[in-house]
C-alpha cells in the first residue's frame, strides 16, 4: 500500500473565487524522496496542508477527492492522528518553535503522547543526534540561526517517529550553506531510516541529485511527475517559470552543439559524463584507425 | 552618493565584537549592488547605517551630502526606502490599498499623486485583485511583493532590499531584476542584501563582500564571484556556473552561460 495516496483532489479556500487545487492525483511509496516544485501560487503550500489534514480540518473550504496517509483518510481522522504519521515543516522557523529550550521543544510531541520518561529521553537523544544538533540541547531556540532552528523543527517531528516528512520550502529563509546542510540531513534520514520525504523547494540544483522523483505543480495541478532527469530534461519545462539548474541548461545546449547525450543533474555528473563520452570517442577513433 | 568613511560599530550587548570594522565604501547614484556575506558578517548592520537607524560609533556615513549623525531617521526615510526580509514585520494596514497609500499620504503627497502611485503599484505587482483584501490573507510571495510595492509608492531615491528573492519563483526574480534596471535608469540606487548567489550572478553587476565586519572586496560581480579563496573566506557558496567551471577544470571560470558553454565546446571539440 502506498504511504501517501491523493485521488482527484480539488480544493478552494473559503470565499475564494476559484480552486487552488484541481484534479490532483499523487502516490508515494514508503522510502521515496520526492522533490516538489512549481511557480509561486501554483498550489504547493495548499497541497502540503492537504497532506497532513490541516486542509480541510482547520481551513474549511470546499474539499473534494481523497487524501490517505498510511491508510488514514484525512477527512475521517483528526489532524492529531495524521500528525503522528506525517510531520510538516514550514518555511519560517518563527512560526514553528515555541519552547524555551531545544530539548523541551523536541520532547513536546512524545510528552503529549504520555510516553514513559525513558522512551521520551531516548527519542529526544536519537532525534537530536540524527539531525546533528545534540550540542544545542540546552539552548533557547531564539538564540539559534535560521538553519539551526529548522533542524530543531525537524528533530521535533522525528520524535513522533513519522513515516513521512513534508517540508514546505524549509530552506527559503536560510543561507546556502545552511540550506545544503538541511537537505543533506533529509537525504541521510531518507537513506538510513527510509522516512518518506516530500520536499517543496525552488533550489532544484541543490535537491534534485538526492530525489527519486520530481513533481511539478502548475496552476493548481500536477504537470510533471517522474525521475528528476526525465522531468527536468523534458520539453516545455523551461516555460514553467521554475529554476532549471544551470547544469541542465548547459547539457541541453551541448546536446544540440556536440551531440552530448548525458542528462546530468550536478556538475560532477556532467564532468564524468563528458569524460565518458570523450573516452568512448577515443576508443571509436582508435577502432576506426585500425 | 552614499559614503562610508572609516565606520566602526559594535552592538551594546557584544561590546568586544566589531559588527562593522573600518568600513570605507562609496556607492554611486544609480548603482545596482549586492551586499554579500555569511550570517553575522555585518550586512544588516551596514544597511541600517544608510537610513540612519544606526549611527557609526567612529567615522561617518554621508548620504547625498548629509551626515546621518546630523539628521533624523524620519528625514532619511524619505530618501532611503528599506524593504524588510520578512514582510510580516512591515505590513500592518487593513487593506492592500491602505498599505500602499500610507507612506505617500504621510509624506504629504497630494491625493492625485497618491492615487497614481497606488494604481501603478497594484498593476505593477499584480495586486489589483487584492485591493480591498487584508494583507495577511495574501500568500507569502504576494505579501513580499506588497511590502516592496508599499516602499516604492513613495519613490525613494535609494532602495534597500533585505533578501528580496526568498520564496520567489524564477519568473518573479526576472521581473524583480527588470524593475531594478528601470529604477537605475531613473537614477535611483538599488542595494540588495542577499544570499541568493544565482540571482546576483544573473542580474546584479556589482558586489560588496563582508566578513566578520570587514570589507573583503568590492567591485564587478564577474570579477569577484569567480575567486575561490575570496568566496571561501566569506563562507559563500559559489554561483552554479562558477562551481561548474571549477569542477570541469575550465581555464576561465565565468558567470555567463554562453562563456561556459563556449569553453566546454572548445575543449570537447579539440578532443583534449
Amino acid at each position: 500500500m502506498p504511504i501517501l495516496e491523493v485521488q482527484a483532489l480539488s480544493y478552494s479556500y473559503p470565499d475564494s473565487p476559484g480552486p487552488s487545487l484541481h484534479g490532483v492525483n499523487f502516490k508515494a511509496e514508503q522510502g521515496e524522496f520526492i522533490l516538489v516544485t512549481g511557480p509561486s501560487g501554483c498550489g504547493k503550500t495548499t497541497f502540503c496542508r492537504c497532506l497532513n489534514g490541516l486542509i480541510p480540518n482547520s481551513y474549511g473550504g470546499d474539499f473534494r477527492g481523497e487524501v490517505i496517509v498510511d491508510g488514514l483518510a484525512t477527512t475521517e481522522h483528526p489532524v492529531t492522528e495524521v500528525a503522528q504519521r506525517l510531520g510538516l515543516v514550514f518555511q519560517n522557523p518563527e512560526n514553528e518553535l515555541f519552547c524555551t529550550s531545544v530539548e523541551r521543544e523536541v520532547a513536546f510531541g512524545p510528552e503529549n503522547l504520555s510516553l514513559p520518561r525513558s522512551e521520551i529521553k531516548s527519542r529526544v537523544d536519537e532525534a537530536l543526534s540524527s539531525v546533528g544538533i545534540s550540542h544545542l540541547r540546552e539552548k533557547s531556540p531564539e538564540e539559534l540561526s535560521g538553519g539551526e532552528q529548522q533542524k530543531v523543527a525537524i528533530a521535533a517531528l522525528l520524535t513522533m517517529k513519522p513515516k513521512v516528512l513534508v517540508l514546505d520550502e524549509p530552506t527559503a529563509n536560510l543561507d546556502p550553506l545552511s540550506a545544503e546542510s538541511v537537505v543533506n540531513i533529509l537525504a541521510g534520514l531518507n537513506r538510513r531510516s527510509k522516512v518518506t520525504i516530500v520536499l517543496v523547494e525552488h533550489r532544484l540544483e541543490m535537491a534534485a541529485p538526492f530525489a527519486d522523483r520530481c513533481v511539478i505543480f502548475d496552476n493548481g495541478t500536477i504537470s510533471h511527475d517522474g525521475p528528476p532527469a526525465d522531468v527536468l530534461y523534458s520539453d516545455g519545462v523551461d516555460a514553467l517559470g521554475i529554476g532549471i539548474p544551470k547544469v541542465v541548461q548547459i547539457a541541453k545546449i551541448l546536446a544540440a552543439g556536440l551531440g552530448f547525450e548525458g542528462r546530468p543533474l550536478s556538475s560532477r555528473e556532467l564532468s564524468d559524463m563528458l569524460e565518458g563520452e570523450r573516452k568512448e570517442a577515443n576508443i571509436m577513433g582508435r577502432r576506426a584507425d585500425v | 552618493m552614499i559614503s562610508f568613511e572609516g565606520v566602526y560599530y559594535s552592538y551594546s550587548d557584544r561590546p568586544g565584537e566589531s559588527a562593522l570594522d573600518n568600513i570605507n565604501l562609496k556607492i554611486e547614484d544609480g548603482a545596482l549592488i549586492a551586499i554579500l556575506g555569511e550570517n553575522g558578517a555585518g550586512k544588516t548592520t551596514l544597511i541600517k547605517h544608510i537610513n540612519g537607524l544606526l549611527k557609526p560609533q567612529r567615522g561617518r556615513v554621508v548620504v547625498d551630502e548629509v551626515d546621518t549623525k546630523k539628521t533624523t531617521v524620519a528625514s532619511m526615510a524619505r530618501k532611503v526606502g528599506l524593504v524588510f526580509q520578512n514582510p510580516d514585520h512591515q505590513l500592518f494596514a487593513e487593506t492592500v490599498e491602505k498599505e500602499l497609500s500610507f507612506a505617500p499620504v504621510n509624506f504629504g503627497l497630494p491625493p492625485e499623486e497618491v492615487n497614481k502611485m497606488v494604481e501603478w503599484a497594484l498593476r505593477e505587482f499584480a495586486l489589483l485583485p487584492y485591493r480591498d483584501r487584508p494583507p495577511f490573507l495574501l500568500s507569502g510571495g504576494e505579501r513580499k511583493r506588497l511590502a516592496l510595492a508599499s516602499v516604492l509608492c513613495y519613490s525613494p531615491q535609494i532602495l534597500i532590499l533585505d533578501e528580496p528573492t526568498t520564496g520567489q519563483d524564477s519568473g518573479q526574480k526576472v521581473r524583480l531584476a527588470s524593475l531594478f534596471r528601470r529604477l537605475n535608469a531613473e537614477g535611483r540606487t538599488v542595494i540588495v542584501v542577499t544570499h541568493d548567489m544565482e540571482f546576483v550572478a544573473d542580474f546584479i553587476p556589482n558586489v560588496v563582500l563582508l566578513s566578520h565586519g570587514h570589507l573583503l572586496a568590492e567591485g564587478p560581480a564577474r570579477e569577484i564571484l569567480v575567486k575561490k579563496e575570496l568566496l571561501e573566506n566569506s563562507s559563500l557558496t559559489p554561483p552554479q556556473l562558477v562551481e561548474l567551471s571549477w569542477d570541469l577544470g575550465l581555464e576561465s571560470p565565468s558567470l555567463s552561460l554562453e562563456e561556459v558553454v563556449s569553453a566546454i565546446m572548445k575543449r570537447e571539440g579539440s578532443g583534449t
